[in-house]
């Protein structure tokens, strides 16, 4: 009798509860040792780059909401940036620091889930997810006072932002940015000195900064790997070169750095929070654009930091008010490349923490 | 915060202010309505009081029940039988039938009360209110639970081996109830007191794992094929300290019989969890292994192969497997209490207080430490958990087992004072458990990972080159 060897292949998703989405991983394993990894996107695919063609500048922006979902903030800054350039628009001082200082709570409130996730996803029954959605609520509270929504907040505008925050906005918020600090030590005591998350965190799927550089990671992965590169440094947009921060770097390029660049990261984005409030003057939240905006011919390309890193927007405008290309450089689907190479070889455990750690959002990868 | 001050209430939060408890709704009835409720409380009450005094103070049959001791009245019961001229298989059945229903009828209870007491602590330890709605404090959510899952359609996947498919939720739910029979619950009041009990029990907890492997082997499904596989090499592993740690146990009370562990610690005065400090670890430790809850959930672990062995199972099959898992725990819980607790004693007060009752408030202490591990703590990886079993636990138990062995002669022959012999065996056992578990580990070049790294701080960006300067200025 002959035995013949197969390849065990484990399909992981489109359902899956680690997979953060509708996001498939087709695993070859040889017991619990990953030999191969195939990544399936495009269960969230919703043809936005076409459907931006129909619309105009504006339009556009509740489009970005529905891309990361879980940064919204961030995603209408980016477009914002790219048409403002691309049409010549001035921006207010005011707006400049509001969207600052949405741009860093949507940045807390997103490395919140991140880091809650990644510690479900080492086994965690979901208690630090539900510790993290504490404060995440909070942030939520203050996008629904603003602009009365919570998750798909369409708040920037083209030449500002859409509202002015109300009077009870700014109490609430200094009492949510001074309580931060006692609530990222609450963290840093829950998980950094507990044994059994270091284990599965620390040597595990480590990326060299040379590789990072070269698969193009971007944002804390990045970061994790111990490049500090920071386009709110590097290429300060809004008012962020006012604001005195840090960039925090890993040292092994491991998952446990990964979270520890992202905790560290909410601590800075506090520091951002109490400097624009001191510093947001008075006057206008918006300049008044046309309707239908009608940039000249020509292409630009926008980029911010957002939470998952380095978020672009690429135009082409042919004189018409809708754009001729909308090209989105999502960091989720760039980070998502290298999973591979820190998945082959380590076992499935190590594979779902790595793929945690990444902190992917399928409505950035399909758009 | 002032944040909710104008904004409306949303439908839920609607709905938790106008929510309104049982209590609450019976105080908010009529003046009639509650002076017939409380008519009819008090009435119970006053009914059920005397009924039980009638009974127990013996104005009825001019017997003098003792409730502290079950045993008296099932041996009175025994004796009428006997009078009789009934064969004696009558009564050795009837007091089997009993207490077999006993047992089950408590386990049932516990497995209903258990998985809200758990839902209902995890909730708490996580900032969230937990099940609230069905009934008084929710606490009917586990019957709408179990109505529920009855209702549910039982799927059968294709290509499953259909028979072996179909047995392993009933054949994983005999060892959690068997544990029970050894279990003393008072003096004189076990199911079975039978004198090779701890093998017995080391018996019974490695039967369970067989079901495990039929229901992933039979389910044609790769993720239950990988937690079976996971769950099998773990409990193979994690048999050994438990038997270990138990036949320390034996070594120093010198005997197999689990009546006779909880008297020799009533006889001494201490608990074994004080004498053996490492084996009471290791046998909690390794139990939550067998058991497959956290952090060593890894049969079923969610986050990865989703359910595990069960991932097939629909209905109420897949609602026997989650009560067995409860079942067991609070089987680990009682297994616990009796050899390393001290059993149905708590330092004299077991002549006042009925021993079944201090048994199960043990029981929920060690039960409540599950659900604050399972509340608190991520999952090992397999070849960490196999490493901890392997070069950790069953080593340490063996050089505990030799120390264990010559404080036992000690014990028992050099004919010195309890408090002398037992005293030093507690020393020694506590040097042995935090110095030699340092020294162990450090020996198998453990390095304890606490001192983690923390990011480095930088005001500078750029790309390869500033990441090697950042690492070398640091």
């Amino acid at each position: 009798m002959t035995t013949a060897n197969e390849p065990y292949v484990l399909n992981i998703g489109p359902q899956h509860p680690s997979t953060h989405g509708v996001f498939r991983l087709r695993v070859v394993m040889d017991g619990e040792v990953i030999r191969d990894v195939d990544m399936i996107v495009g269960y969230l695919h919703r043809s936005m780059e076409k459907l931006a063609e129909e619309r105009t500048y504006t339009q556009n922006i509740p489009f970005t909401d529905r891309a990361d979902y879980l940064a919204a903030m961030s995603n209408n800054l980016g477009l914002c940036l790219a048409v403002e350039r691309l049409a010549g628009v001035e921006v207010p001082e005011r707006a400049s620091y509001l969207r600052v200082i949405f741009a860093e709570l949507q940045r807390i409130a997103s490395h919140a889930m991140a880091n809650g996730t990644m510690v479900s996803d080492a086994g965690a029954w979901q208690t630090p997810l539900l510790y993290m959605f504490r404060e995440r609520e909070k942030i939520l509270d203050l996008f629904e006072m603003t602009c009365g929504a919570r998750l798909t907040t369409n708040y920037m505008r083209i030449g500002g932002v859409s509202f002015d925050p109300p009077p009870e906005f700014w109490p609430a918020l200094r009492e949510l940015v001074d309580e931060m600090p006692a609530r990222i030590d609450e963290y840093y005591s829950l998980v950094q000195d507990n044994e059994i998350f270091l284990a599965r965190t620390q040597n595990v799927g480590v990326i060299s900064a040379a590789d990072a550089i070269n698969g193009s990671l971007v944002g804390p992965a990045l970061r994790g790997s111990g490049v500090p590169w920071d386009l709110r440094k590097a290429e300060p947009y809004c008012v962020y070169d006012r604001m005195d921060f840090e960039v925090p770097v890993g040292r092994r390029g491991d998952v446990f750095d990964r979270f520890m660049v992202r905790m560290e990261e909410v601590r800075q984005s506090t520091r951002i929070l109490q400097q624009a409030i001191a510093q947001i003057p008075d006057g206008p939240h918006k300049t008044e654009i046309p309707l239908a905006l009608r940039p000249a011919p020509g292409e630009v390309y926008g980029r911010v930091e957002g939470p998952r890193g380095e978020l672009g927007f690429y135009l082409v405008s042919d004189g018409t008010p809708a754009p001729y290309r909308f090209h989105v450089r999502a960091p989720s689907l760039i980070n998502l490349s290298l999973l591979k190479e820190m998945a082959v070889g380590a076992s499935l455990p190590d594979a779902v923490v790595a793929l945690g750690s990444l902190d992917i959002v399928v409505g950035d990868i399909d758009r | 915060m002032t944040a909710d001050v104008r904004r409306p209430a949303t439908p839920m939060e609607q709905q938790i202010r106008e929510h309104r408890s049982l209590v609450q709704r019976a105080l908010a009835l009529g003046g009639g309505w509650k002076f017939i409720l409380g008519v009819v409380g008090l009435g119970t009450l006053i009914a059920l009081a005397a009924g039980g005094f009638l009974v127990v103070g013996g104005y009825l049959d001019g017997r003098w029940y003792d409730i502290r001791d079950l045993g008296i009245p099932t041996s009175h019961l025994v004796y009428w039988m006997q009078a009789q001229g009934l064969s004696p298989a009558v009564p050795y059945l009837t007091t089997a039938l009993l207490g077999g229903l006993g047992i089950l009828s408590l386990v049932g209870g516990w497995l209903v009360i258990g998985s809200w007491v758990e839902r209902r602590v995890i909730a708490k330890f996580q900032i969230r209110q937990g099940p609230n709605r069905v009934g008084l404090f929710g606490l009917l959510q586990p019957v709408a639970d179990a109505v529920k899952l009855m209702q549910k359609e039982i799927l059968i996947p294709l290509g499953a081996d259909r028979l072996l498919f179909f047995l392993p939720p009933i054949l994983i739910f005999l060892p959690a109830m068997l544990g029970w029979a050894p279990v003393p619950w008072a003096p004189r009041m076990s199911y079975v007191d039978m004198n090779v009990g701890v093998v017995y029990v080391i018996a019974i907890s490695s039967l369970g794992v067989l079901a495990v492997f039929l229901a992933g082997w039979s389910s044609n499904n790769h993720y239950a094929l990988l937690g079976a596989m996971r769950t099998v090499a773990m409990m193979v592993s994690y048999e050994i300290p438990i038997s270990l740690s138990l036949l320390s146990v034996v070594l120093l009370t010198g005997s197999l019989q689990l009546s006779q562990i909880v008297a020799w610690q009533q006889q001494y005065h201490v608990w074994l969890i004080v004498v053996l400090p490492l084996a009471a670890f290791t046998f909690l430790f390794a139990s939550t292994a067998e058991i497959n809850r956290t952090p060593n959930d890894i049969g079923e672990a969610e986050s990865e192969i989703v359910a595990g062995f069960h991932t097939e199972y629909s209905g109420m099959k897949a609602g026997l497997f989650l009560a067995v898992e409860l079942g067991n725990a609070i089987l680990v819980g009682a297994m616990m209490s009796t050899f390393f607790l001290g059993g149905y004693t708590l330092f004299g007060l077991e002549l006042w207080i009925p021993g079944y009752l201090i048994l199960a408030t043990k029981i929920g202490a060690v039960y409540f430490v599950f659900v604050w591990l399972r509340a608190t703590l991520p999952r090992f990886r397999l070849d960490q958990l196999m490493g901890f079993a392997w070069k950790f636990l069953i080593p340490l138990a063996i050089i505990q087992l030799l120390v264990i062995a010559v404080e036992s002669m000690v014990i028992a022959q050099s004919g010195l004072p309890g408090i002398v012999t037992v005293g030093g065996s507690i020393a020694v056992n506590l040097v042995l458990t935090f110095v030699g578990v340092r020294a162990w580990a450090s020996g198998i070049g453990y390095v304890s990972e606490a001192a983690a790294s923390t990011p480095l701080l930088t005001n500078t960006v750029g790309g390869l080159r500033a990441a090697e300067r950042i690492r070398v200025v640091s």
